[in-house]
Order: C-alpha cells, then structure tokens, then sequence
C-alpha cells in the first residue's frame, strides 16, 4: 500500500468539460446499467487527464454525484491506486523504473540523474521547465531495461548519456521520441551484442 | 529449438505489421465460424487434448477451466474477462501480444466466449500501458468493421462484444478476483475463494479469467489441432511459450520457445549468454519475481517448464527470466524484491501486510550490514507466518523469493550479519567498567 498525499490546496469546484462529458456517457455503456458503479476508474481517469494530470477532491466529489456512489468509495478507490495523481504534478511527469530487471541494468543511474536534472527529491516539481519525477515499481517492459515513462510513453534501453539528452529535452519543453534509445526493433535479440558482447549501461 | 513453421506469434517484433490485413496473411480469422461451429465440446476437447496450461502464472488447465462455466445461461449472464494486467516483475510478454498480435487476441476472446456461454468480455490492461491499450482499441475497431465483432460475429450465430477496462498501477489486480472487484468499481483486494470465479465472479456472475497470452493461442491449437500442439515439449508441459529474458545477459528479449528448452540455450542461442560468459553467472529467477531464485549449479541443467522448476522448488510462473550474474549484490536484489512487495501488499490480510515490510526492513539491514544472526532465523519464520495465512497467493509470492535466498544463498546473507547487539553495547562501554560483570548481570 502506498500512502499518498492529498494536495493542500484544493480547488472549489470541478466539472467535467462538455467535451468530456460525451466521453462519460460513451464510457458509461461499457457497463451493465445498474453497475455504474464500475465506471469510477475511468472516469476518474478522465478527471486527472482535464485537471492538469491530478485529481483534486472536489473531482471526485462530481463524480461520486454522476454515478449515484458514496464519496468515501471514490475517495478509497483513488487512494488506493497509485496511477491518480491527488497532488499536481510536473507537464512532463518522469517515472522511473527501479525494480530488480531494471535495477540490475543501472536503474539507480537514472535515479541519479533524474536528481540531478529535475529535483533533489521526488514529486517536486524543478525550478526550469514544468518537470517531476517519481520512483515506481515494474513498469512491464523489462526486457528493455532500464527504462522511464514519460507521461504515456515508454522510453527504453537506455544508458546514462540517452536519460541526460532526454531528460534536457523535457526541461526545455521539446521532449524526444519514445522508443528503444539502443536503435533495436521493440523486444527483438541484437544479433550484434550477441556476437560482440557488447556491456550495457 | 522450436522450429519456425511451429511458431504462433510470428509478428512478436513486428516486422509484418500488426494491422488487420497483415494479420489476416498470417492466417488469423481463417475459419474461425467453421470452428465455432464445430461446438462447445469439440472446442474444450480439442483445448484439453492439447494440454494447454494457462499462462498467467497459475499453470492451470486451460480446457478444465472452461468446462467449469455453468454449461446451461441461468437468469444471470455469463462474461468472459481477459488479465492484461501484466505486473510480474521479469514479464513483457503480454505487452508484445497487446502491441503486436493483437487480433490473435481479439479472435481468441471471440472463441472463448462463446465456449464459455459469455456474450461480452472485458480485457483488463494495467494503467501504464496506455498506449498499447490504444492499439488493442484500434484493432478492435478494425475487428468490428469486419463485423468480425458485435452481432452474429464473424458469421457464427453469436453476438459478442470486447471492452477494455483500464487498471491503475495496482499489482494486485493481476489476481483474478481483485481483477473482479477493480471491474466492480472497487479497490483491488482479492475475494476469499470459494465460491470460484467461473460461478460467482464480475458482478456475481460466472465468470472466466484467462491470461492474455492462454487465449492468444487457442485460434492456433484449434486450426491445427489439439495434438499438433501437444506434440510441442513433453507431456502435461505442452506448446510454446514466449521467454522474457532480462537482466545480466547481452542480448535481452522476448522469444516464443517451445515448452522445456533448457535454460543454458535459451541464454546463450537467444540472449546473448551472461554478461562476463556463463560461469559468471550467480542466479536466475525463473519465473517472475514471485519465484523462488535459483543458483548456478541447478541452472546448469535446468529445463523451463512446470514440472521440471516444481521438482527444483521453483516455477514457471509467468516465464519472466530474471538473469543476475555474480557482479550483482543477489541481497540487494532481493531486498529489492521484498521492496516491490511491501509496496503492493493490498493491505487486506494481517499476515502480507504486516509482514511484506518485515521482510524487507530484514532484508534492508542485511544489506546495510546491520542485521544479527538471529534476525536470519526472524526472517526465516515471517517467510513461514505469511505463506498460506493470506487469502490470496500474494502471500506466497512475496514470500518464496525470500525463502529462495535463504535456500541458496544462506552463506552469502549470513557473511553480512553480525553477532547480537549485546557484544555491540559491550564494545560501547567505557574501557575501565569490567566487561565480565556486565555479562553477568546480563545472564
């Protein structure tokens, strides 16, 4: 379980956008009718994505309204997982993998990195640009470790040199392509490491 | 060496493209309304006869499992739920199949809802995975446009429709009855078992849960028979399987193998071989994190598949190979691991909440080299207190890592401790008192 802050600063009212709206009733078919219950992930996710990527209370207080459920359900539900943001985070939000794949691959280099280029301490957002960082638990992509999400993307086989020009292109707001940063085909074997034996980061 | 014509997922890298049309030149949705129309029984015989173990860490019987769904629809509706909430630490498997073969998936949902009675079917995908969510969406798009999908699907008579229901970074949720409750709107915190899913699952209705990659590969098994799939790897360990090899080895990948390739070849032919050659090699975690680790001298002949790691007390688990050569600190990896668990315990049952943390604040001083030879047996006995006192196999899973270096590497973690504080507080003390009779006041 992870503990999560709420933000101190809150927000008095939050609607969903009409543009979002129709999303919710598009949303809301998914489900049986009398499960609308079962829309709250969703939706909630809908919320983060029009709130600058965090979920003020008042959010979910509205959708709590919307799908007819005790607030203290949408309350637990976005406490519990750790995708929804409850406080802001930077415009180009780093996640760094740091689970034993990655790890035993050089994660904690990137750690460092993300210290040194972003903030000294996690979930802060840095004094040039609009960034943040957190660590995370396995992102799923450990054949291509390490690896960092940036926002919805996966950036991957990476080594101290690539996370720097990555990372200086998110603070000066041009982020670079996602994608294998060793120039391999997705999850393929490198014929060429395999016959050079080449180090990693 | 599985040969090439054997394998299922030719586009894993996605050198073909992963749109409908390319997929359709690799013969998915060829005849897929003649099979379905062969049956509810012909299809779980065929599963059956095909030996087909799931794929999502369990290793239970594919064909069983389906037969296990009320045969007749009650006044309650039957669904059928995809797991792609893909996790396990060491596993990307899923991920590929999601990105790449996608109406393998979609085709496979088809065929297995309708063996099952289910006319709507939800893919549970983690949260991370968004993009490859946005793929599967596409295909499925794709897939309804060729009224493969919705009514009178693919021209079989059975009207079926796929929703994704995305997940939000809670590792839980691969178990199958958190997956159930995540639906529901709910936190993710597994049901006790029974009542089983595939009577009282989503919404309280029977329900089946498959892995991704389980019902990828059954369009396959059932267009070239049960028997040609059996044919692959030794009995009750049948088929391919898709390998992720990450870690220490110079060439990290996903690769389908066939069941009981030996764990040397699939390192050296696939992945490159260890970093620093074979002999440099400290240990391997066979099947995601939740395995039991195993050192050198039983990888040197290990087969990978279920049975064979079961009898090396080990498993399969989800196939994610985790490669750690002796570079590596194999504590701190797997108080790496303990971290992992402590972070994504549920939280529900006393035994996995309380003491997933325990492990890891053990493991964490072992590594700081602050622990004592008494925190070693501690360690030993949290291990024993959590495995089967929790109401799901987390419990297990967080577990038997530890227990693994325990098992294998006592030395090692034993080397790092020290004797008991007591020596530390005599060594502390001002030189003049008389250290004897402090020890005799301590006796």
């Amino acid at each position: 379980m992870s503990v999560k802050k709420v933000h101190d600063n809150q927000p008095k009212e939050f609607k969903f956008s009409d543009e979002n709206l129709k999303k919710v009733e598009e949303i809301l078919k998914r489900y049986p009718k009398k499960n609308k219950k079962s829309a709250v992930m969703p939706l909630l996710y809908l919320a983060q994505r029009q709130n600058n990527n965090w979920i003020p209370l008042a959010a979910m207080k509205h959708i709590a309204n919307y799908l007819a459920m005790p607030y203290i359900s949408v309350y637990e539900v976005a406490t519990f997982y750790t995708m929804y943001n409850l406080s802001p985070v930077g415009k180009h939000f780093v996640q760094v993998c740091t689970t034993t794949p990655c790890l035993l691959r050089g994660a904690d280099k990137i750690v460092k990195l993300c210290k040194e280029n972003i903030s000294p301490n996690e979930n802060e957002i840095s004094k040039k640009g609009n960034c943040s960082w957190m660590e995370v638990e396995c992102l799923g992509a450990c054949v291509s470790a390490p690896m960092i999400q940036i926002n919805d993307d996966y950036y991957e086989d990476l080594d101290e040199k690539s996370t720097k020009e990555i990372l200086t292109s998110l603070i000066n707001d041009k982020p670079l392509k996602p994608g294998s940063y060793r120039g391999r085909k997705n999850t393929s074997p490198e014929k060429n490491l395999i016959s050079n034996g080449e180090k990693h980061a | 060496m599985l040969k090439k014509e054997n394998r299922i997922f030719k586009n894993l890298y996605n050198e073909f493209g992963w749109d409908i049309e390319n997929s359709l030149k690799r013969d998915d949705w060829k005849d897929t309304k003649d099979l379905i129309n062969k049956g509810r029984e012909w299809i779980i015989n065929e599963v059956k006869t095909s030996e087909l173990r799931g794929r999502g860490g369990a290793g239970f019987s594919t064909g069983l499992k389906w037969s296990f769904a009320p045969k007749e629809v009650g006044s309650r509706p039957h669904y059928l739920v995809i797991n792609a909430d893909e996790s396990e630490p060491g596993t990307c498997k899923d991920r590929d199949i999601l990105r790449f073969e996608p109406q393998k998936l979609i085709e496979g949902c088809l065929i297995a809802g309708y063996t099952v009675n289910a006319h709507v079917c939800y893919i549970y995908i983690r949260g991370e995975y968004f993009n490859e969510g946005k793929r599967l969406q596409e295909a499925i798009n794709q897939a309804y446009a060729k009224n493969f999908l919705g009514k009178n699907a693919c021209g079989s008579g059975w009207d079926f429709d796929i929703h994704i229901h995305y997940g939000a970074g809670a590792y839980i949720c691969g178990e199958e009855t958190a997956l159930l409750e995540s639906i529901e709107g709910n936190k993710g915190q597994p049901r006790l078992k029974p009542p089983f899913p595939a009577l009282v699952g989503l919404y309280g209705c029977p329900t089946i849960v498959n892995n991704v990659e389980t019902v990828a590969v059954v369009p396959t098994i059932l267009r070239r028979g049960g028997k040609w799939f059996a044919s692959i790897g030794r009995p009750k360990n049948t088929g391919t399987k898709i390998f992720c090899i990450s870690g220490n080895v110079n060439a990290p990948c996903n690769v389908e193998e066939e069941m009981g390739i030996s764990l040397k070849d699939l390192i050296e032919k696939h992945a490159g071989g260890v970093v620093g050659g074979w002999d440099n090699l400290q240990a391997v975690i066979p099947g995601g994190s939740s395995m039991p680790l195993l050192p050198k001298k039983v990888c040197d002949t290990l087969k990978m598949d279920f049975d064979s790691l079961i009898e090396n007390k080990s498993g399969l688990g989800t196939a994610g190979i985790v490669v750690i050569n002796k570079d590596q600190d194999i504590v701190e990896c797997m108080a790496r691991i303990a971290r992992f668990y402590k972070h994504e315990s549920c939280g529900q049952c006393t035994p996995c909440r309380e003491g997933s943390g325990w492990m890891w604040r053990i493991l964490d001083r072992v590594v700081k080299r602050k622990a004592t030879f008494s925190d070693i047996d501690l360690l030993s006995d949290v291990t024993k207190q959590i495995e089967g006192h929790t109401i799901c196999a987390f419990g297990e899973g967080s577990a038997w890592p530890v227990q693994g270096l325990l098992r294998h590497f006592r030395k090692e973690v034993e080397s790092r401790c020290r004797e008991e504080p007591l020596i530390r507080k005599k060594l502390n003390n001002p030189y003049l008192v008389d250290q004897h009779l402090l020890e005799n006041k301590n006796a």
